[in-house]
């Protein structure tokens, strides 16, 4: 033990009570799967879900303890907590829909669920990282839990294809993000995020901007791979395809969310002072990120495909966001990621219902006549659309006027148009989804599907209650991300 | 809470309660509904038009989102006073033409006409340009599900055409909207056009011509203006009866309200600078319009065509930029709206019966249906501008203002209201006069009680408008001389004092971040 070891202080235990929650779960969980029966196998989900809530109690917790916690190694702040929350929220959603999926394929297990919270875990702890070490250990420890959900059913080939890829593609990126913070360790002697930034932003300090832009360029590989950013989208579609649906629903949600958060903070504390020489390279990249996805995903057949490139399209609005460098850019960028991982499991959750055994109806022409036979999940189905769509009075709209609007104020008026356009574009695909549910004859997929089971069906509720809420009354959560923003520097 | 809360909510509220209900009341409740509106809705109008000045009434200004500071702003005038009424009375008229039309999933079916009156009665009142794109917006997703549902064979590639060419026109108004948010920290219009006018905030040419058009595309798609009306044929076509009317009698309204309300008071310059443009195409708008008509074979396409021509007028009254242009576009508004409602419901009606809507399929209709062909002759007329009938005073004060800028384009202008009366009096004659054939007096027969029910209140306003003028017009005269003023005050402001700081309206951006 080093001589100036400090032993932590309480206050330092309860920052990481959400880790430590989620942890003590997972290992609960797994270790319940053994113990347990066959036929208790069932009742894993309601488990899962109130270490998700204590959880939940303990992020709230700790939010209200802000502060640094072992040697400034984790930072608790506002921001901290709202991406904390919003995973964990992401993560009740994804258990209610993952239940009865499991048991439609007869897989269900606890490990399905205790890989969620680990995942979870790694989230959470990329949403408070104040230095690059634990930004890599958080990233590794979300990614390498859902690489193996991704695969869960073993015996499915599009499992299995989805998994590898996913494992052989995301660790390729990881390296390069394990690269770039040796590099930058090499440059400035430390890896803490405020360090850097004063030793980038003091005068007295030599380095070579060469040297310093590898290592941001670096950084940005790694983040935009896991939030699939362009040129390194290319992944999303094919493991979003491949892996189970509230398996891609959970991904293409909280670990993107956990990535914007850490990609955010990094680039807003260390390398905030070249926001110059990285700002026109994520410009490029946004405006690729929404035209590639939005005009892949009018090709696409397959409906979780299309969500997939929506996804990545999604994720080029965010980084609109970002490269407005603004606390109101922050800001929105925290709204927009709350709607947007709300009213994407909501219609995920539909998917997830709507594959029906074995996942065999995922053409979204097989969404022919649900409004038929399922009034009520068509209409929620229909309002998530819209809030992708962007039309008013849903948490998209205002999300999506809030991330333009900090780019106006950035002055980027370019990037606000064309961005603006590409979610016409958007409208087409989005639209398509509601013509093939209501104006179509019910086909056999229609007719074959089951009423909606409970747990589903409260994640929908619950998600549709929400994208209504950050639409039509978005001031607190606008305020909380506002304030937290600030917090950021 | 004024009457005009409650007129705005109503529908939200008889929306709700139609989805909540079961489906075999459905009808009957948005009957109800909809005609009670119409009811309390006559209180604006006691209200609007009996005060002297053209100050905006019966205002709730309260905050809905404190930063952005979005308001929940909204006020009547004049210009807004009888385009609600419009809404008003043609819902209940659309209830009332659907009665029997449509069996299926009746219930979202009214559900979405009570939404739709929802939007556009919104888009009429707000005053805060945040909640008026939401609303804009708002009133497109109960018109692709009326379209999309309820229409005809082609509905599907209509609607969504309709919604596409809406939604990308408007998203650039969004652009336009948050810019001016970055210049003038406020969503609120009246605080806007204060700033302009005290030249607290000032638009350079270069700034101003961009947002102009960026707003003034969405509304031009919207009017629609030729060559941005191609969505509009498909949509009228394929659109059931009640979507028709509701579509050319208030949603294209909103297009041409938009011009008026927005584009000229903050745009003013760019707008004098683009009018020579926008005249010559509304000019082709108007003769193209009339000239396609001729040649329809399908009557429903005729009567969109024809709105397509009849718009032109309206754009071409607004950019004249005179008291009787303007005049008589806002009045033109309301004209288009009546009379092409009564024909896109008359030619419903004749659907209903023949279920075909190739002209060649009638024919000698007036001798088995005396009082529809009587019905629709009036409404023909009407339509053409018959002295007397309310199309003719608003024609008329357009094609003056027009001839007071440039006697061309009254002169080419003037050739639209001829073929009007060509194609109308044409379609009139191979439909209702002639021999009946073996089809026609089997299918055929007279209006009912309900249809006729339908069709008188716009019938006794056709001829009401078209004499008691002064009546409608005097509200709107006083709104238009100021929208007038403050266009050429902008005018005037930039040519005396070509750069004054703004340093106000930067220190209210900086507070509103």
């Amino acid at each position: 033990m080093p001589v100036n070891f400090v032993p932590p202080a309480t206050g330092e235990y309860i920052r990481v009570l959400p880790e430590i929650v989620l942890t003590i779960g997972g290992t609960i969980l797994m270790v319940a799967e053994g113990l347990a029966g066959e036929r208790h196998r069932r009742g894993m989900a309601p488990l899962a879900l109130v270490f998700l809530l204590l959880a939940m109690g303990g992020a709230v917790l700790a939010g209200m303890n802000p502060g640094p916690a072992f040697t400034n190694l984790l930072i608790v702040d506002g921001y901290a907590t709202f991406f904390r929350l919003l995973v964990l929220v992401v993560g009740v959603l994804s258990v209610l829909i993952s239940a009865s999926y499991l048991t439609r394929e007869n897989a269900d297990s606890a490990d399905y669920y205790s890989l969620i919270l680990f995942s979870l875990c790694g989230q959470s702890l990329l949403a408070s990282a104040n230095e690059l070490i634990m930004v890599f250990i958080g990233l590794e420890i979300s990614s390498i839990a859902t690489y193996v959900l991704a695969g869960f059913l073993r015996k499915d080939k599009r499992n299995n294809e989805a998994a590898i890829k996913y494992f052989l593609l995301g660790s390729f990126a990881t390296a390069f993000l394990l690269y770039g913070v040796g590099w930058i360790y090499g440059v400035t002697g430390t890896t803490n995020l405020q360090e850097i930034h004063r030793f980038l932003s003091s005068p007295e300090s030599t380095y070579s901007p060469l040297m310093v832009g590898a290592c941001a360029a670096m950084l940005f590989v790694g983040f935009a791979f896991k939030i699939s950013a362009a040129p390194f989208q290319a992944w999303a579609p094919d493991v979003y395809q491949g892996a189970p649906a509230p398996v891609s629903a959970f991904m293409s949600a909280a670990p993107k969310a956990a990535a914007f958060a850490v990609f955010l903070r990094v680039y807003s504390v260390a390398f905030s002072g070249l926001t110059e020489s990285w700002q026109p390279i994520l410009w490029a990249s946004a405006l690729a990120t929404m035209v590639i996805g939005n005009f892949a995903a009018l090709r696409q057949n397959n409906i979780k495909r299309m969500l997939a490139y929506s996804s990545v399209a999604n994720a080029g609005y965010v980084l609109v966001a970002v490269v407005a460098h603004t606390e109101t850019g922050v800001a929105a960028a925290m709204f927009y990621l709350a709607a947007y991982a709300l009213m994407n499991l909501g219609a995920f959750a539909i998917v997830t219902h709507y594959v029906n055994k074995g996942e065999r109806y995922v053409g979204i022409d097989d969404m022919a006549g649900f409004a038929r036979k399922q009034p009520f999940a068509a209409a929620l189905f229909t309002w998530f659309l819209l809030s992708m769509i962007g039309v008013p009075l849903t948490g998209g709209f205002f999300g999506k006027f809030y991330i333009f609007k900090s780019a106006i104020d950035s002055n980027l008026i370019w990037l606000t148009v064309l961005g603006l356009l590409n979610s016409a574009v958007a409208a087409y695909y989005y639209l398509r989804v509601i013509v093939v549910m209501y104006f179509h004859e019910p086909g056999e997929a229609a007719l074959e599907t089951a009423s909606i089971p409970g747990g589903i069906r409260l994640a929908l509720i619950g998600s549709a209650i929400g994208v209504f809420i950050l639409g039509v009354f978005p001031s607190a959560v606008l305020e909380f991300a506002n304030r937290s923003a600030m917090l950021v520097r | 809470m004024t009457l005009l809360d409650i007129v705005l909510f109503l529908p939200l509220a008889a929306f709700l309660v139609i989805l909540a209900l079961p489906g075999a009341l459905s009808r009957t409740l948005a009957l109800a509904t909809s005609t009670g509106i119409f009811v309390v809705s006559l209180g604006l109008a006691a209200q609007v038009a009996g005060s002297p000045g053209a100050g905006a009434l019966l205002e709730t200004n309260r905050i809905w989102i404190s930063s952005p500071a979005i308001r929940y702003h909204v006020s009547l005038d004049g210009l807004g006073l009888w385009l609600v009424l419009l809404s008003t009375i043609l819902t209940p008229l659309c209830v009332l033409v659907s009665w029997n039309y449509i069996t299926d999933r009746v219930k979202e079916y009214y559900a979405f006409l009570l939404l739709l009156e929802f939007g556009v009665i919104g888009v009429f009142v707000s005053m805060d340009l945040f909640l008026f794109y939401v609303f804009w917006e708002v009133t497109l997703v109960p018109m692709y599900f009326l379209i999309g549902i309820w229409g005809h064979d082609r509905r599907i590639y209509a609607t969504v055409k309709f919604f596409l060419y809406t939604m990308t026109g408007s998203l650039l108004m969004l652009a336009a909207i948050l810019y001016l948010y970055s210049k003038a920290g406020t969503f609120d219009y009246p605080t806007i056009l204060q700033l302009l006018s005290s030249g607290r905030l000032e638009l350079t040419a270069a700034e101003q011509l961009p947002l102009f058009l960026a707003f003034f595309i969405a509304f031009a798609i919207k009017v629609p203006l030729f060559p941005l009306h191609t969505w509009l044929p498909d949509a009228h076509v394929e659109a059931p009866t009640a979507g028709s009317v509701m579509l050319a009698s208030v949603m294209l309204k909103m297009g041409t309200y938009g011009i008026v309300r927005f584009c000229l008071p903050m745009f003013g310059n760019a707008a004098h600078q683009c009018a020579p443009v926008i005249n010559i195409l509304a000019i082709i708008g108007i003769v193209y319009g009339a000239l396609v008509a001729l040649v329809q074979p399908n009557m429903k396409k005729l009567v969109a065509y024809s709105s397509v021509s009849h718009l032109g007028f309206v754009v071409l009254g607004v950019f004249t930029f005179t008291q009787q242009g303007l005049d008589g576009a806002v009045y033109q508004m309301l004209n288009h709206g009546i009379s092409t409602g009564a024909l896109f419901i008359l030619v419903g009606f004749l659907y209903e019966r023949r279920h075909s809507l190739e002209i060649k399929a009638f024919g000698g209709v007036a001798n088995v249906a005396p009082v529809f062909s009587v019905v629709f002759m009036i409404t023909t007329l009407a339509s053409i501008g018959l002295p007397a009938l309310n199309n003719f005073v608003g024609e008329y004060l357009v094609l003056q203002g027009a001839a007071l800028v440039n006697w061309k384009y009254a002169a080419f202008a003037e050739l639209g209201v001829i073929f009007s009366a060509c194609y109308m009096l044409w379609l009139y004659q191979r439909t209702f006069l002639g021999e009946a054939g073996e089809q026609v007096r089997h299918h055929i027969h007279d209006l009912n009680a309900r249809e006729l029910l339908a069709l008188a209140p716009l019938v006794v306003l056709m001829v009401w408008m078209g004499t008691g003028t002064s009546l409608f017009l005097k509200p709107i005269t006083a709104v238009n001389a100021r929208i007038l003023q403050q266009t050429k005050q902008n005018v005037e402001y930039q040519v005396k004092a070509p750069t004054p700081p703004a340093p106000s309206a930067r220190v209210e951006v900086a507070d509103a971040r």
